[in-house]
């Protein structure tokens, strides 16, 4: 079956080659849209895009093969990537990792057999100080720990991708200097990035203001 | 003597939706642009950067007036501003939060810097996983191109500038500057031979410069301040200014803090990040992203010689060395990207290494045959010691493969991943002789992870 974009996103298409003096440039662009579109890069999405573009179908293929964010090959409704890398490791990721795959039922690597996630390792996201963290489609949820974890899924489940992001998902935040530092871990919550421009209120007295 | 002084890059990022144009300019946003493009020249705005010594902010620490200066366009060449948002160094997380929370600060800095340098259009580079901050950015452009500060007469002036966001697709090897120009121009995100740098044949065989997210936000307030006043911020001489300090892994109050640069690694831990998770001791701390050689607080400094660089902190602990790019250097590991991750007794040096390693083969492009295969068989090896099955020799074939990945490939990939792993033998030699014998204990031993969450939150 031939694939062909939607007119409002071939628009789009139109306006991103404005944005480069060579085509080529606009292919990581298009094949986003296209996977936006059609779930995955199939290989009719490939002789499409090649096509639009004037490249070669191995040209297309060989950089839908560089980037681990396309999918060669169909995948569940929502995909989640669990970061491994080590600051989230630090703070749990293998209990994350291994709580997702006893939930879904299916290991990093594979689908869930109602194919409703697809669960991936991913490397460093960039988020190491709101580790342990999750990527699922392309927003983020952070400073997790296992049942905040098993109400995102349960909201993907039961309202869509679109309400649990509304409800669960994270970006950057401001959080100011916290009151009375604790040992316990800070908790869950839907704020993410604690920049502090100042330290908190104890070590400012602790140590005084030099002037 | 921590000595706190005012945000100036982060300054508005606790303003009620502050990435909305109103809010931010309301907050002096795009007011320095506006002075810049109408009343200074571009070579004035050059000099000065320069005179700030503003030290890259993406790891390499080059000074960016520098860089500006080795443009030296020819007749017909078009030059770019390439915005380098690949942020995905391990540990690294600032420039989301400035897309995120003040991303109009970012356009303004990249407004007057292609003014500066004569560039018409900026490619911002963002990595594909943040499909989030790339909306915001889009969405800032829009409303900066709606006020007229972007597009044909940026505040009046004949001087058309064009923002675009580039969403890249997930592969770390994007965040290297010549990868990254490829990536853009849509093929394989593989490095190229450098020469010729970039700033003389960058992205579609044109003079480019490549900054980082951070490194650009910050040139409005060098220009607004001048280039000496804010280089004074700073503690340190020939490194100026302020910047943007990550700390992640075992501290109470892990996140990012604004501060001069020259703050110790003892004074970010303790004083801004309050202290170690649990009040555990410090093992170890990897300074600035996963490339960078660790530090070891039980470790001194060795630099009687007065002519040593180091010499001030002779005798003192790693840690208590002032975060500096020359610095850094002279301690023999690198500032990197100023993103801590903090490590306690209860970690296996060998696990964390693996875990890191384990990355590097992930994402290792495969051009260069030392770095494809080395990065493979380290993993091979720690895998080997990891699971008891190692021998003595296994160590020093660690540092055998890394010595053999130095400097033998197209990019620093490989040096970023032999200069962490010899490092860690350096600094823990022992423990790895211990897992060359024994293995790892089982209670640091998750398989993959370096600590159950369980633990954390006991
Ligand atoms: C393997 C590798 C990965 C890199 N990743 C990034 C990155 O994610 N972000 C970044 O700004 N610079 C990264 N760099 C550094 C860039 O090559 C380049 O030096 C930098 O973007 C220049 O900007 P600056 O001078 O403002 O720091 C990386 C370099 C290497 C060798
Ligand atoms: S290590 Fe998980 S986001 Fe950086």
């Amino acid at each position: 079956m031939a694939f062909a974009l939607t007119p409002d996103r071939e628009k789009q298409v139109d306006e991103i080659l404005t944005r480069y003096p060579e085509r080529r440039a606009a292919l990581l662009p298009m094949l986003w849209l296209c996977q936006r579109q059609h779930g995955w890069i199939s290989p009719e999405v490939i002789e499409y895009v090649a096509e639009r573009l004037g490249l070669s179908t191995a040209a297309v293929k060989g950089v839908v093969t560089f980037y681990t964010m396309f999918f060669d090959e169909p995948v569940g409704e929502n995909i989640i990537w669990v970061c491994r890398t080590l600051s989230c490791d630090l703070r749990g990721g293998k209990v994350i990792q291994e709580h997702l795959e006893q939930k879904l039922g299916c290991s990093a690597g594979q689908t869930s057999s109602d194919g409703k996630f697809t669960l991936l390792k991913a490397e460093c996201l960039a988020a190491c100080g709101q580790a342990p963290m999750v990527q699922i489609n392309d927003r983020y949820y952070e400073n997790l720990d296992v049942e905040l974890l098993d109400r995102i899924i349960e909201a993907h489940l039961t309202k869509g991708a679109e309400a649990a992001a509304e409800e669960f998902a994270t970006h950057a935040t401001f959080r100011g200097p916290r009151k009375g530092a604790s040992s316990a871990p800070p908790p869950p919550s839907k704020e993410a990035v604690r920049v502090a421009s100042q330290p908190p209120p104890s070590a400012r007295s602790s140590k005084g203001d030099e002037s | 003597m921590t000595r706190f002084f005012e945000p100036l890059l982060t300054s508005r990022y606790g303003i009620h939706e502050s990435w909305k144009l109103a809010n931010a300019e309301k907050a002096g946003a795009y007011r320095v642009a506006r002075e810049a493009l109408t009343a200074r020249k571009p070579a004035e705005l050059k000099e000065e950067v320069k005179k700030a010594n503003l030290r890259g902010r993406g790891g390499a620490g080059f000074p960016a007036g520098v860089k500006w200066g080795f443009l030296n366009p020819q007749e017909g060449d078009q030059v770019y501003l390439v915005i380098n948002a690949d942020e995905s160094e391990p540990g690294t997380f600032k420039d989301r939060s400035i897309m995120d929370l003040d991303p109009h600060r970012l356009l303004e800095g990249a407004i007057i810097s292609c003014f500066a340098i004569d560039a018409h259009v900026a490619y911002i580079y963002v990595r594909g996983e943040l499909a989030f901050s790339a909306a915001r950015l889009e969405a800032a452009i829009a409303e900066a191109k709606q006020a007229g500060y972007l597009g044909q007469r940026p505040f009046g002036i004949e001087h058309p500038i064009d923002i675009h966001v580039h969403l890249g697709a997930g592969a770390y090897i994007c965040g290297e500057e010549t990868a990254l120009l490829n990536s853009l121009e849509g093929r394989r995100g593989e490095p190229r031979l450098k020469p010729p740098f970039p700033a003389v044949k960058g992205v579609f065989g044109m003079p480019t410069i490549v900054n980082n997210v951070e490194s650009i936000a910050s040139v409005p307030d060098i220009i607004e301040m001048g280039g000496d006043a804010w280089a004074s911020l700073s503690r340190l001489p020939g490194d100026g200014g302020v910047r943007i300090y990550g700390v992640s892994g075992h501290v109470k109050n892990p996140g990012l803090y604004e501060a001069p640069v020259g703050i110790t690694m003892r004074e970010l831990i303790e004083d801004y990040a309050g202290g170690m998770l649990r009040d555990r001791p410090l093992k170890a701390v990897i300074p600035g992203g996963s490339s960078t050689p660790l530090l070891d607080p039980r470790r001194k400094v060795h630099a009687p010689n007065p002519d040593h660089p180091l010499h001030q902190w002779d005798g003192m602990s790693e840690i208590d060395v002032p975060m500096g790019v020359d610095t850094y250097r002279a301690l023999g590991t690198m500032l990197g990207t100023c993103c801590a991750i903090v490590m306690d007794d209860t970690v296996s040096m060998v696990e964390a290494c693996r875990n890191l390693m384990r990355f590097y083969k992930h994402e290792s492009c495969g051009q260069c045959t030392p770095c494809r295969e080395g990065c493979g068989w380290l993993v091979d090896v720690l895998d080997n010691l990891c699971a008891g099955r190692g021998k003595h020799e296994d160590v020093d074939l660690l540092v055998n493969i890394a010595n053999n990945m130095m400097g033998n490939t197209i990019c620093a990939f490989a040096d970023g991943t032999a200069m962490p792993m010899l490092g860690m033998v350096q600094k823990f030699r022992e423990e790895f002789m211990d897992a060359a014998l024994n293995g790892i204990p089982d209670s640091v031993r998750h398989d993959e992870s370096v600590r159950s969450l369980v633990e954390v939150q006991a």
